[in-house]
């Protein structure tokens, strides 16, 4: 074990960068720019148990140091994810993998989490209760901590494999959202997913994205990304996996000292497809700048006084 | 613009590039006109804050790009007499196109279509590569007086276009071959990963960045 290992859920990761859902694929398509297994692991495309084409264009606004997206989970459906993506992914990623599972009631989850609980590469679940471009499920089971909390029971009684608990940042209380999950068995709690935004452009005077809002993405969420890991992390005691506007190793090393175990990074990926390699590569020197031996004494070692 | 440096991945006609510029989170897709060994050439139309800092900045600035983005033309198809049918900011792929059309021995008809005079651009580069160019204006003040519709050549065996969805449109139901056209679409990544380009078609789901931006006539689904 390295001096970036980090165990998450009793999977060990030879180091905590993690591509975030939605920003990576299936991983071939980085695959045919980087070997791809240098990364802790990475969270596939948000899997539906329908395939879904997701929300009309444009999709995508550019804002100051970010952007917002409203794809709308497009998704060829559980069950093409495992006959045709897994085998495509399984032959350029070699370690287990996060599955990122949406739904729109709690049967939805239970079912498309049942199918992917088989797959043997699967080493974790990701449950998304918050994305916030889609109407009738997603956010609204992430922005309501009794609904999160059915959803998770409902995944449980699905799996034996760990299953994480993705958070929405559109909530007034993260904690209390988070508590829920954890007494309802989550394995870890993953955040934060995108902030709902907005642009309008001004010649048109109409919003720029087709769906009118969509999650804002990218350095700019930093900050309020690492407050509620901070948050989310004095409030349970399992383990999480803090993302957020994550772009340079000093933002992981933050991130850890806040309260993560491992280290999503999301729009990063779709602005410079190394990204995450370069993270990877990056860590230690930034690691011997701040006198860090090993990634994992770092968890949670956020000073208070 | 002229950029020099690796230009190895650039293959197809129709491929872009992805510039990423200082103070813009997101890169900016812009179409190949040409590639002559390590020489890029991309024309592009300031028409926001982006392409207005492209068009600000000094010679010998160094940019970070990604390369050898979408799928370009399929050349194969083609016949003896392709037909390139290019409008506004569409002009400029149309230009490789040309060149690798004819240094296939075809004979390529192109015909460029803009508002008016003043932005007529490319008609003498065409006609330098020894292409039979025809220019439509919408008013009339160079060339035939319409659209790219209006100007079309009596005979062809295929074509190629990129321009206005307007322009695809009526090239679609006037054209009498089949042909490809390439699409424009506000993009995230541009190289696949973020979805946010996608498009329905005939033959399913598409991304605008990587499996496109060219479509084939048979396969385009209007969202009317």
């Amino acid at each position: 074990m390295g001096r970036l290992s980090v165990n998450l859920c009793g999977i060990e990761l030879d180091n905590p960068i993690i591509p975030a859902s939605g920003t990576f694929g299936y991983g071939y398509e980085f695959a045919e720019i980087y070997d791809i297994n240098l990364l802790g692991t990475f969270s596939f495309k948000g899997t539906t148990r329908d395939p879904r084409f997701g929300n009309p264009t444009p999709r995508i606004a550019e804002c100051t140091a970010g952007m917002i997206n409203a794809v709308g989970l497009q998704n060829p459906g559980v069950d093409k994810v495992i006959s045709e993506e897994l085998p495509k992914l399984k032959k350029c990623f070699h370690k287990p993998v996060m599955a990122n599972v949406s739904g729109f009631s709690v049967e939805d989850y239970a079912y498309t989490c049942a199918l992917l609980d088989k797959e043997p590469q699967v080493g974790w679940l990701e449950v998304n209760v918050s994305c916030p471009n889609v109407h009738g499920g997603g956010m609204s089971f992430g922005t309501d901590p009794q609904a999160a909390a059915e959803v998770v029971a409902a995944v449980k009684a699905v799996t034996k494999k760990p299953v994480l608990v993705k958070l929405s940042p559109n909530v007034t209380d993260i904690a209390a959202i988070a508590k829920a999950c954890e007494a309802a068995g989550a394995d870890g709690i993953s955040l934060i997913n995108t902030l709902l935004g907005m642009r309008i452009d001004l010649k048109t005077r109409k919003p720029v994205i087709a769906n009118t809002m969509g999650g804002f993405s990218g350095p700019a969420i930093f900050p309020v990304a690492l407050r509620m890991v901070y948050q989310v992390a004095n409030a349970v005691n399992i383990p999480i996996v803090g993302g957020g506007g994550v772009s340079t190793p000093e933002n992981v090393l933050e991130m850890m000292l806040a309260g993560a175990t491992a280290v999503e990074v999301g729009a990063q990926n779709l602005i410079d497809p190394m990204a995450c390699k370069k993270l990877v590569e990056e860590l230690p020197a930034a690691m011997d700048t701040y006198k860090i031996e090993n990634l994992k004494d770092l968890i949670g070692g956020v000073s208070n006084g | 613009m002229l950029l020099r440096g690796d230009t190895s991945a650039v293959k197809n006609a129709g491929e872009f590039v992805n510039i990423q510029l200082d103070g813009f989170y997101l890169r900016r897709p812009i179409s190949v006109c040409d590639v002559e060994g390590d020489v890029l050439t991309l024309i592009y139309k300031v028409v926001g804050k982006g392409t207005a800092a492209m068009s600000a900045m000094p010679e010998g600035t160094q940019l970070r790009l990604l390369t050898g983005l979408g799928n370009g033309y399929d050349l194969t198809p083609a016949g003896d007499e392709p037909l390139l049918v290019g409008g506004g900011v569409g002009v400029p792929p149309m230009y490789l196109l040309a060149k690798r059309l004819l240094a296939q021995g075809r004979t390529v008809h192109v015909v460029l279509g803009f508002n008016t005079a003043d932005e007529v651009f490319y008609e003498d580069e065409f006609r330098a590569l020894g292409c039979d160019v025809t220019v439509a204006t919408v008013d009339g003040s160079r060339g035939v007086k319409g659209f790219v519709t209006d100007a079309l050549p009596s005979h062809y065996t295929y074509f190629y276009t990129c321009g206005p969805m307007p322009m695809f449109r009526a090239l679609y139901k006037a054209t009498v071959t089949s042909g490809q056209f390439s699409f424009e679409e506000r993009m995230g990544c541009g190289f696949g990963a973020c979805m946010g380009c996608s498009c329905k078609t005939i033959t399913g789901y598409k991304r605008i960045c990587k499996d496109g931006p060219v479509l084939r006539k048979e396969e385009i689904l209007w969202a009317d």
